[in-house]
């Protein structure tokens, strides 16, 4: 992989964070963006997909879902609990 | 609570009245010990008066690292059912076909009344333990209960779904392959996908023994796995004599019923035209006795289903006629890794598959995922226009 994992980890997060209220951004649709970035030959789907599993599984990005539909999104307080 | 429960719930208990079990019922025992049933009922009486629902669904709650399992719910009234603000379903992985020991079975309901309502679905629609209605500080509690005694959560969202099957082998005599160990191995393969969501939208796989499809793989999994015979059906002429000497109509309920009238019966011998024989199960099924699915086994691969509630019902088409039982898994395991490749490439947000095959055409998929047309995917003669087949001599078309 020529793009350390570290950066596309990052990268992600940045753009997770960037369309935070704006869309619901899935996993495949970060994917995509990372290989428009960098070019086919220096990124794959795994690395993608290890790059998102670090940031799920550290807590800084979960997973929300509505209408059967999941998207990767930051934590925070659930607004629809506040009633 | 008891008759107090009953005096704010007038149109409830309408449901309570008749021979048959009553859900308001079981809500009502559930209420006497926990306060979440007792707000959810007085929650469902106010939907009932104002014939609206008060519920909001979907959010981020969730367990650590899994996408997949929890369905956030909330009240849109929850200064009036303080209870039942936070509402959230559980989705817990099922065992193939769903046996389980009373033990564990009483494990998985204490620990929900330890953490929940204690109001279960079993089964829900995709085949899962539904359990309903917990707060959002119990989710992780109750997830590390549940994997302590051997469970684990079930798949929500854009995940595949908790691969479910029918019982099989186990109990079935026209299982024409090993379903149990089929899902079984399934579902331990594609745990990441079950609980991290990559895809489009949601993807079902459904494993049937034999046609009768006592999980309706056909109608609802995107890929539905049938079992099925090659060669012909098992015939037994004493005990097709012995139903017609009870006096089955074997003409009348059987024969007249084979979709393709492959059957004919004179009175004295049942002749089977194997070659025409689409492997309905039809006849078997009245004449399980003198008739078995044949030695040669395997299953049919058929993908596209889905069944919405409101419209745009799909059911599944012919991928793979026949795969034997021995190569399933491996055949299975090859042909989803390249659908999804290409489902989560191409397809929109919200698609299934069988959407994306509508709206792309098969040739364009079938291309795509390497497979060549062959009849059977043909629902019909002249049904299937995409389909042109050419004599290997001149090239020339023969629709």
């Amino acid at each position: 992989m020529a793009v350390p994992l570290e950066t596309l980890v990052e990268e992600i997060y940045k753009m997770v964070v960037d369309l935070q209220g704006k869309k619901n951004v899935r996993a495949m649709s970060l994917t995509k963006a990372m290989i428009d970035k960098y070019g086919a030959g220096e990124v794959n789907k795994e690395d993608c997909k290890h790059a998102i599993r670090q940031l799920i599984d550290s807590g800084r990005c979960v997973y929300g879902y509505y209408g059967g539909e999941s998207f990767i999104t930051i934590p925070r307080k659930e607004e629809a609990a506040s009633g | 609570m008891g008759d107090d429960t009953k005096s704010n719930t007038k149109l409830l208990d309408e449901l309570e009245k008749g021979p048959w079990p009553s859900f308001v019922t079981e809500m009502k025992k559930a209420a006497e010990t926990n306060p979440m049933a007792k707000d959810l009922l007085g929650q469902l009486e106010l939907s009932y008066e104002e014939r609206i629902g008060h519920w909001k669904h979907g959010g981020i709650v969730g367990v650590m690292g899994y996408g997949g399992g929890v369905i956030g719910r909330y009240s849109d009234v929850p200064e009036k059912f303080p209870n039942v603000a936070h509402f959230h379903t559980l989705r817990i992985n099922h065992p193939s076909g769903w046996f389980y020991t009373s033990e564990a079975l009483r494990k998985l309901c204490d620990i929900w009344e330890r953490h929940g309502s204690g109001l279960t679905n079993m089964h829900g629609s995709t085949g899962d333990i539904i359990f309903l209605g917990t707060k959002t500080n119990e989710l992780e509690p109750v997830f590390q209960e549940l994997t302590q005694a051997g469970f684990d959560l079930g798949g929500s969202g854009s995940v595949l779904r908790t691969p479910s099957c029918c019982v099989g082998q186990a109990r079935c005599e026209w299982a024409c392959y090993d379903t149990m160990a089929t899902c079984d191995s399934l579902t331990r393969a594609y745990q990441d996908e079950i609980h991290r969501p990559a895809f489009p939208y949601k993807f079902k796989i459904k494993c049937s023994g034999c046609a009768n499809d006592c999980v309706a793989a056909i109608a609802r999994a995107d890929l539905s796995v049938i079992g099925t015979w090659k060669d012909d059906i098992q015939q037994d002429d004493a005990a097709v004599s012995e139903y017609a000497a009870a006096g089955l109509d074997i003409q009348k309920d059987v024969c007249d019923h084979c979709p393709t009238k492959c059957m004919q019966w004179d009175g004295k011998k049942l002749a089977i035209n194997n070659r025409e024989c689409v492997r309905c199960m039809h006849c078997i099924n009245v004449m399980p006795k003198a008739l078995k699915p044949g030695k040669e086994k395997g299953a049919t691969l058929l993908i596209g289903a889905k069944a919405p509630i409101m419209q745009g019902a799909l059911l599944s088409s012919v991928l793979i006629p026949f795969v034997p039982a021995a190569e399933l898994l491996d055949t299975i395991k090859e042909l989803v890794s390249r659908i999804w490749d290409f489902w989560s490439e191409y397809g929109n947000n919200r698609e299934r598959v069988g959407e994306l095959i509508q709206r792309i055409g098969m040739p364009a998929f079938l291309d795509a995922i390497g497979l060549d047309p062959v009849p059977e995917m043909v629902t019909a003669p002249r049904d299937n226009p995409y389909i042109f087949f050419q004599t290997k001599e001149d090239g020339q078309e023969t629709k």
